[in-house]
């Protein structure tokens, strides 16, 4: 056992940052201080924790086997935190006008970014849980700090209960797993798993259904998917985008290192949960996407199809799944995000989440159409574009794993959402303005330089993905090799 | 052809790219810019699609040119050169990469009088163009795949927002139907790599590795459909008439004239030669869809009276002609296969590409309308009479060498379906000859005083489309003795 705080540095960043972004916040007249030093205090505690990380990983130091600061964790660290980052810049403007008590969205999503890096770096089911809690209870809270509107506060209503239920199963499930396996460890729950005796014994399948039931709940897989349009729409644009991005890959993090690991040797028992799980998730995310009216209610909709597959290579979970995973949750997490901050810009100009109103948006607008084009494209799948390399390596190892069916309701899928996606490129790019909206405008500068980063990191991922895919299987081999 | 020759082939598809880039850099009102820059590249191209269909020594090795560099490997299921950014030529790839060098120099020239949106439309259409020479030239399983998909991706916005007609239908008809048919591209190419076993997408080594019977059967119709819808073979081509007569004039060139022949391509690499039982199992039923296609194409030609749908009509049933040829599984029909790809290529494009002009200052595709065309338009009515006896195979034009194969090889295998396909450029004569008549003599339509000869740019481009049916009619030893070279080295002896 030996505990080594220096490797925490980063999150004791995070949480510092977050402490300070409060207290100015709430001395902020008495003091003085500008508005804008607010986000800019959040930002510059997301890039030194970014930095950190990269210089506290360590494979060995075990913290009595509550978490482990591994490469996993490590790749993890710093996907969250400029998840964080990209999502504060992004959305200054939005936050200045359409956000109550701005020193609590920033430290939220400061302290949320911390559970979500627990969440990969757990390795052990209280501390997993701990985490999750950490997360979720911060994005209660921040999907309801939306300014006059009351789509908000029933969102986070709704978001609390449901999560509430979610969690308390979740728990429920633990608690089972720990009575099969007598410990709460990954570790000691895959040598106490790889007992057959215990294998397929009711109290392990009750208590992995309760767990995927849970887990399921916080990735919104289909049939746990009930808040997720509800909150997406109701929260504030950044917190959406927030919760699409961190909030989902921490999930999955999760997923993966604790079925990769320590439910390993019941494979048997839980593959065919998820797989049914990822099929309903693709197949139902998908279609209800096709009849979305409302920007925000798609983006919910077509990243619930995302869910199902990511679903898919903790389904298939392999070495080769657990790297494809976590290359497609990089570009996912920048593809998404590109798409939320362009739409953020054109919302702070439009003040409207309609697709509808998105008309005309290359005539006004090109840039933001065409890196909302691009984005969309890349979520679909299209080649140059991230999506089409992580996908194809997510199916492709689905398929190695005897899961070919899997890859082509997922391949199927895959190409029922580039109809729904054409849908808002055809408002932008062949329906002509509304009248009187003709002129052109320009977005923030900020707004131009974070969506022109992610926007090259689409094309990058796409093209050369080899820098990322060996990080991704740096951080794999943490579990399987 | 050298090694060091191989640069150029990567150039094919990084000047369209790069142009796509420097574009995107120009700003939208500079129309010289873009010009400049479309015409320089577009000519560049060209250059080095003559220079390496010329470079290819047909008596040399099978894939020519060959460079490669590795993309990713030993990460995840990838194995020593899991995916590497190869490109190499063969008989096969050689005249379509000429192809595609003649039909976009000539598409570029009519594309200049765009008025709206010049440079996105050019953008886009580079980016397609890219994506068709990667997909001749790659030698890598996935970048194959990426590129072929990379083909299809602008079409949507191509259609939709410079198109005409029914362009929104047409396009999402077009883009969905063949977005679909990659599904099961998808699926045979997971299917591949995981029965290889090997590791790598590298093509030769996926070429060589050992598949079950089991296995090829059911993949090739993947393969065969997927590919297949792209080529428009006979169901699975309601996309194709619709699409391209929405489609603006370049793009229906470019669809038509090489986008098409990607899918026979995709069936020749993926199908016949990484699956040759499955091939020589399914090759039948390819023939009797081939045959159904060229006569379905034929006659519904015959009932149109929209220039562009009796084109795109006219399509479907020259390339069920490529899958009559592919079908008699004897190298005189499957050279006849490639060489209809080339033909009629160059045939369609120019065919499209006069509709184009016309339309353009008539706005009117129903040729009922038109009378005595040939006198207000007379080199008009010259480049098209020269397109139509190349379509329907007059000896000394493109046609003719093309047909010729695919029917000596269909009466050696099948008579009656050699017999069918005879009948079938009967009536291809005489949905043309109707429309000739109708169109060019009689006395001219008052109606169309207006209407005047082409202009320059699209004489020049019509002449090199033109330049090209002669000489694949008159000189078609070059192309001849590339495809037969290709094949013979490409296709397994199980099925020739």
């Amino acid at each position: 056992m030996n505990f080594e705080y220096a490797l925490l540095i980063p999150e004791f960043i995070l949480a510092g940052a977050a402490a300070v972004v409060l207290l100015a916040d709430a001395f902020r007249r008495d003091l003085g201080i500008s508005r804008r030093l607010i986000p800019a205090i959040a930002a510059l505690g997301a890039l030194a924790a970014g930095i950190a990380s990269l210089f506290y990983a360590d494979r060995s130091t075990d913290f009595a086997g509550l978490i482990g600061v591994d490469d996993y964790t490590l790749f993890f660290r710093v996907l969250f935190t400029v998840t964080v980052l990209v999502v504060i810049l992004g959305s200054l403007e939005f936050v200045e006008r359409n956000i109550r008590h701005q020193g609590e969205f920033y430290a939220l999503l400061l302290v949320s970014t911390i559970g979500a890096i627990y969440m990969a770096g757990a390795r052990e089911l209280l501390t997993a849980y701990i985490s999750i809690e950490l997360l979720s209870f911060s994005l209660y809270v921040a999907v309801s700090l939306a300014k006059d509107d009351r789509r908000s506060g029933e969102a986070g209503l709704k978001y609390v209960l449901l999560g509430g239920v979610a969690s308390a199963m979740l728990l429920y499930g633990l608690s089972l797993i720990y009575g099969a396996a007598g410990t709460t460890s990954y570790e000691g729950i895959a040598a106490a798993l790889g007992d057959s005796a215990v294998q397929g014994s009711p109290v392990l399948l009750i208590g992995l259904a309760f767990l995927v039931g849970g887990l399921g709940f916080k990735a919104s897989a289909v049939p746990f998917h009930m808040w997720t349009p509800d909150a997406y729409e109701g929260a504030p644009l950044p917190v959406t985008a927030y919760i699409a991005a961190t909030s989902k890959a921490a999930t999955f993090a999760l997923l993966l290192r604790l079925f990769g690991t320590g439910l390993l040797p019941v494979q048997d028992d839980w593959q065919w949960m998820l797989a049914t799980l990822s099929v309903a998730t693709m197949v139902t995310g998908n279609l209800i996407a096709l009849v979305q009216t409302n920007i925000k209610r798609l983006l919910a909709y077509s990243s619930i199809g995302q869910v199902g597959f990511m679903l898919m290579a903790v389904t298939t979970v392999s070495d080769a799944s657990g790297s494809a995973l976590l290359l497609h949750l990089a570009g996912y997490l920048v593809t998404n995000l590109a798409v939320f901050i362009a739409v953020i810009a054109v919302y702070n100009r439009i003040g409207s989440e309609r697709i509808e109103d998105f008309r005309g948006l290359a005539e006004t607008q090109p840039y933001l159409a065409l890196v909302i084009t691009t984005g969309l494209f890349s979520l679909s799948g299209m080649p140059l574009l991230a999506g089409f390399v992580t996908k194809f390596f997510i199916f492709q190892a689905a398929a190695e794993e005897g899961f070919l069916w899997l890859s082509g309701v997922a391949v199927i899928m895959s190409t029922v959402s580039l109809y729904y996606y054409l849908k808002v490129i055809r408002m932008m790019y062949v329906v002509a303005p509304a009248e009187g909206e003709e002129g052109r405008w320009r977005p923030s500068l900020i707004a131009y330089g974070v969506t022109g980063v992610l926007f090259i990191g689409i094309f990058v991922v796409g093209l050369w993905a080899a820098p990322v895919l060996e990080v991704a299987d740096d951080a794999s081999a943490v579990l399987f090799g | 052809m050298t090694t060091s020759e191989g640069y150029l082939l990567l150039a094919l598809p990084l000047i369209p790219l790069g142009s796509a880039i420097l574009l995107m850099l120009i700003p939208s009102g500079e129309r010289n810019a873009i010009k400049g820059v479309t015409g320089l590249a577009s000519l560049a191209m060209f250059i080095i699609s003559v220079y390496v269909f010329f470079a290819f020594d047909y008596r040399g090795d099978q894939f020519q040119g060959v460079i490669d560099w590795p993309w990713l490997q030993n990460a995840g299921f990838l194995g020593k050169d899991g995916i590497q950014l190869k490109v190499g030529l063969d008989g096969i790839a050689a005249p379509m990469v000429l192809l595609t060098g003649i039909v976009i120099l000539s598409g570029t020239w009519v594309s200049w009088k765009i008025e709206n949106r010049l440079k996105d439309f050019f953008v886009l259409l580079f980016v397609l163009v890219a994506g068709v020479y990667g997909t001749f030239v790659a030698l890598d399983l996935f970048f194959w795949f990426l590129l072929y998909e990379t083909a299809v991706l602008p079409m949507y916005l191509l259609i939709a927002v410079w198109g005409s007609g029914r362009r929104e239908y047409g396009a999402m008809k077009l883009m969905m139907m063949l977005v679909a048919a990659s599904i099961l591209i998808f699926v045979a190419i997971f299917g591949i790599f995981t029965e290889a076993g090997l590791g790598t997408f590298d093509m030769p080594a996926l070429f060589d590795a050992e598949y079950g019977r089991n296995f090829q059967l059911v993949m090739f119709p993947l393969v065969a459909i997927g590919c297949g819808t792209l080529a428009g073979i006979f169901p699975f081509h309601p996309w194709s008439p619709d699409g391209h007569a929405a489609a603006p004039t370049a793009v229906s060139m470019l669809h038509a004239g090489v986008l098409m022949k990607l899918g026979a391509f995709g069936i020749i690499r993926l199908g016949f030669q990484m699956l040759p039982e499955g091939a020589e199992f399914w090759a039948p039923a390819l023939l009797t869809l081939g045959i159904i296609g060229a006569l379905y194409g034929a006659v519904g030609a015959l009932r149109q009276t929209d220039f562009k749908l009796m084109t795109g009509f006219s399509s479907v049933s020259h390339m069920g002609y490529v899958f009559v040829g592919l079908g008699t599984l004897n190298l005189i029909g499957m050279s006849g296969a490639v060489l209809q790809m080339f033909a009629h290529g160059v045939m369609t494009a120019l065919f499209f590409l006069l509709i184009g002009a016309l339309y353009d200052q008539s706005h009117d595709r129903e040729f009922n309308h038109y009378s005595g065309m040939a006198r207000r338009m007379p080199i008009w009515a010259i480049f098209f009479v020269i397109a139509g006896l190349a379509s329907f195979g007059l000896p000394g034009l493109s046609g003719f060498i093309a047909e010729l194969h695919i029917f000596i090889g269909a009466f050696r295998a099948y008579p009656l379906v050699g017999a069918l396909a005879v009948l079938t450029a009967a009536i291809t004569a005489t949905y043309l000859l109707r429309m000739f008549a109708q169109t060019f003599f009689g006395e001219p339509s008052p109606r169309w005083s207006s209407v005047g000869e082409i202009s320059w740019t699209e004489r020049a481009g019509a002449t090199v489309l033109a330049i090209s049916i002669f000489a694949l009619g008159l000189w078609p030893s070059p192309w001849i003795d590339r495809v037969a070279a290709g094949l013979e080295a490409g296709i397994p002896e199980v099925l020739l």
